[in-house]
């Protein structure tokens, strides 16, 4: 696995390209990539700004991709998100996973983007014309990872 | 003797406070009634009063409030998480 927290951009192509560069096992390569919207609950957004808890955060993804690679045979995974002040359409993250078969790889992609929703420790603060706001965690991101199987909630 | 404790996103600045190094009792203490006490400091701590929506993490995982503190440790407070 190969895990990366940081402010700069990335290059999607690049990195799905680096996955599978140099092997022939792999038979299907699943990836995910969340933007910055311009609305969020009824108000324009103008930038966001993501803020983290270094240390836990690269723990929680590493995490996260090893529950995926105990629960399906994978061939590579690769997570990037982003920090610091976003505005719309720019990318914050970046989910792709390698694996013989394109069904584990598209669930271990979901599954992995499901956990990192309520288990890595992001914290994203929108931009609107009302004044700056924290953005309230949804349940129906809990909903999302509970339907794994095991508590998404925060892992006690 | 003492634990470093962290506040993060809108707890923080409801907190007007990163950080702080707190001193363990002699008996001990766990996540959640270390969050009891701090919340009977004031007005402004009443952000981590029960019923309110706080998470923590001990040494930079999750913790429930039935987790034991030792010296050192590092724990932290936080709203849930809205990354991805």
């Amino acid at each position: 696995m190969s895990i990366s927290v940081q402010e700069e951009d990335f290059d999607v192509g690049a990195e799905i390209d680096a996955l599978t560069a140099g092997r022939v096992d792999v038979g299907a390569v699943a990836s995910f990539v969340g933007l910055v919207r311009d609305a969020n609950e009824g108000s324009g957004v103008s930038a966001m700004t993501l803020e983290h808890y270094p240390g836990m955060t690269e723990q929680a993804l590493a995490d996260i991709v090893a529950e995926a690679e105990a629960r399906w045979r994978l061939n590579a995974v690769r997570v990037i998100h982003r920090y610091g002040r976003l505005v719309p359409g720019d990318r914050i993250v970046f989910v792709a996973v390698a694996g013989a078969h394109r069904g584990e790889a598209f669930a271990a992609c979901e599954f992995i983007m499901d956990y990192l929703k309520t288990r890595a420790p992001f914290w994203k603060r929108e931009e609107t014309p009302q004044g700056a706001r924290w953005v309230d965690a949804r349940e129906g991101d809990d909903a999302a990872a509970a339907r794994w199987g095991t508590g998404g909630e925060g892992g006690r | 003797m003492n634990v470093k404790i962290l506040f993060f996103a809108s707890l923080r600045e409801a907190l007007g406070t990163a950080s702080e190094s707190y001193t363990l009792p002699a008996g001990g203490l766990t996540v959640g009634t270390l969050r009891a006490e701090l919340a009977l400091r004031g007005e402004r701590w009443q952000a981590l009063a029960p019923g309110r929506n706080v998470r923590a993490a001990v040494n930079q995982r999750m913790a429930g409030p039935e987790v034991e503190l030792r010296p050192g440790d590092e724990v932290a407070f936080f709203p849930p998480v809205t990354g991805g």
